[in-house]
């Protein structure tokens, strides 16, 4: 990823977007510093779901393309270690991106007064919320056999995790409850944004992304068979 | 020893290879001969645990391949059809990263490198990005990473594809290199090819082992026994009923030629030159060329694979 250009693209073009909506939303009017925090974890979210998709769609993916995953498949590496070293490399990535916005609550700090513990919370959040996107990119990688294949598969599969607050809003119960409760970002992100941990909202993220790298080692391993 | 036990590979109801069967013994060169889509790649894939059987086994000095243990893998040293290169790295910084990735340890890395890069003529391109290499390049440092982690097992699945005359010559002369070091299983579909580097080969056709021997065992046990090549200037019909006249000779063909020079080929073995050159001299014509005839091995080769002979 940091060999080539595309990180650095999604970076720059991570960055960019965040810096725009980070003076033409947060920064709007007057408001007070929590509010802008809040505001400014908020966009954050949407930026680091759409650049884990596409830090992690090629995870294994161009792997395939590339002809490179017999090398893989042929060392004494476990398919396990495989999906978790891909996985972790994305996340480490897409982790120093989402580092580099730093500069935005800082500037908060320069006028206003930050919260320490509202900023580590929202950074968790942003940190687990990514770790959730990368394990769906990744899984949507391992099944696709071209990069843009994974990355449409990943983008539909992280909408379908947003959207199902809204079959919330509509079903039935027990449904409506199981629906909200499934919801990637409304009822679990919400309270990173405003300073909040919940562990109900950490063991959520962290079940997301062991479910899914689970199907992504799984999928690896089925690939041997064919 | 590499032992293959009812070796069976289905894609879908399609069988790639069906009920393969044989032995490599430690330190042999053994050429795996077959058309393309014979069944030589998904063989080499299952025997490099890239791929799982359908049925059989695959046993290295008795341990399960398909299981493989890491210390198993860790001895194996695989080459697919395509070189597994990331084009964005160094060759140097490849070949260290295939070496840590099978287990050598971060400080003896760079010295197995660096031998590895001097065994196969690779130290003057240690900086180069691999996709700036030409292919004869690239696939030199796909055998290079095959070999950096000092496997005793080596499977390498078309070396000498794509190169050019010069190259081959060289990617040879490296399989002959590794012949007392390693066990090698190397494909192709070209006959001449591997039957100069091999001590042995195996010859598959539909997915299925048809043949294995050495060259000559091979051609013992189709009945053929070569052919020469005879220039003579003089009469054809001369020269002909010349060569009809030696004992041995099965069959005789005007090839080409005119009064001036006329070539023939006899179906004979190699052994009666002395006795056809007699032959020709005793009718009183002129012998230009003698020579074993070059299509013996194509022929042998199309024979066995089911490939027309032309």
């Amino acid at each position: 990823m940091v060999g080539t250009m595309t990180g650095w693209v999604i970076l720059a073009a991570v960055l960019a977007v965040d810096g725009l909506l980070f003076n033409a939303y947060a920064l709007e009017g007057i408001r007070r510093s929590a509010d802008v925090l809040t505001r400014f974890f908020y966009f954050s979210s949407g930026t680091t779901m759409v650049a884990a998709i596409f830090v992690s769609m090629r995870l294994l993916a161009e792997e395939r393309q590339a002809g490179t995953l017999p090398l893989l498949y042929a060392s004494p590496v476990q398919d396990v270690e495989i999906v978790l070293g891909k996985f972790f490399a994305g996340l480490l990535f897409l982790c120093g991106l989402t580092l580099l916005t730093a500069y935005m609550p800082l500037l908060i700090l320069v006028h206003g007064k930050v919260s320490v513990g509202h900023l580590a919370a929202g950074y968790l959040g942003l940190f687990l919320l990514g770790s959730a996107c990368v394990a769906v990119g990744t899984f949507a990688s391992a099944l696709a056999r071209t990069q843009i294949v994974a990355g449409i598969v990943g983008g539909a599969l992280l909408v379908a995790l947003l959207v199902t607050w809204q079959l919330s809003r509509v079903a039935e119960p027990p449904f409506a409850g199981l629906f909200a409760a499934l919801a990637l970002h409304n009822l679990h992100f919400v309270p990173f944004e405003s300073g909040v941990i919940h562990l109900r909202d950490v063991a959520y993220y962290l079940l997301v992304t062991w479910v899914l790298l689970f199907a992504a080692t799984r999928v690896v391993e089925a690939r041997r068979w064919r | 020893m590499i032992q293959v036990d009812g070796l069976t590979k289905y894609y879908g109801a399609r069988a790639a290879i069906r009920d393969l069967s044989f032995r490599i013994s430690s330190g042999e060169v053994v050429g795996f001969l077959g058309l393309n889509g014979a069944g030589k790649t998904t063989t080499l894939k299952i025997l490099a645990a890239v791929l799982l059987p359908s049925s059989g086994t695959v046993r290295i000095d008795g341990m399960d391949v398909a299981r493989a243990p890491r210390s198993l893998k860790q001895r194996i040293g695989y080459l697919p059809e395509q070189a597994p290169l990331y084009d964005e790295m160094t060759v140097g910084g490849y070949l260290r990263f295939v070496a840590e990735l099978h287990g050598v340890p971060a400080a003896r890395a760079s010295t197995a490198v660096e031998a590895v890069e001097e065994r196969t003529d690779l130290r003057s391109a240690h900086s180069e990005l691999l996709g700036s290499l030409s292919h004869g390049y690239r696939q030199r440092v796909g055998v290079a990473q095959a070999l950096v982690h000092g496997p005793s097992i080596l499977l390498l699945d078309e070396p000498s594809k794509g190169l050019d005359p010069a190259q081959i010559i060289e990617m040879r002369g490296l399989l002959r290199s590794l012949r007392t070091t390693h066990t090698v299983l190397v494909s192709s579909h070209i006959l001449p090819e591997i039957a100069q580097t091999c001590d042995r080969l195996l010859v598959i056709r539909d997915g299925e082992l048809v043949a294995q021997g050495t060259e000559h065992e091979l051609e013992q046990r189709l009945g053929g026994s070569g052919s020469v090549v005879v220039e003579v200037r003089g009469s054809a019909a001369a020269a002909e009923a010349a060569l009809r006249g030696v004992e041995g000779v099965r069959a005789v063909t005007v090839v080409s030629g005119d009064e001036d020079r006329v070539e023939l080929r006899a179906d004979a073995p190699e052994a009666l030159r002395p006795a056809i050159a007699r032959a020709v001299l005793a009718a009183g014509l002129d012998l230009l060329r003698l020579d074993v005839g070059q299509d013996r091995l194509e022929s042998l080769f199309l024979r066995l694979t089911g490939g027309t002979e032309a």
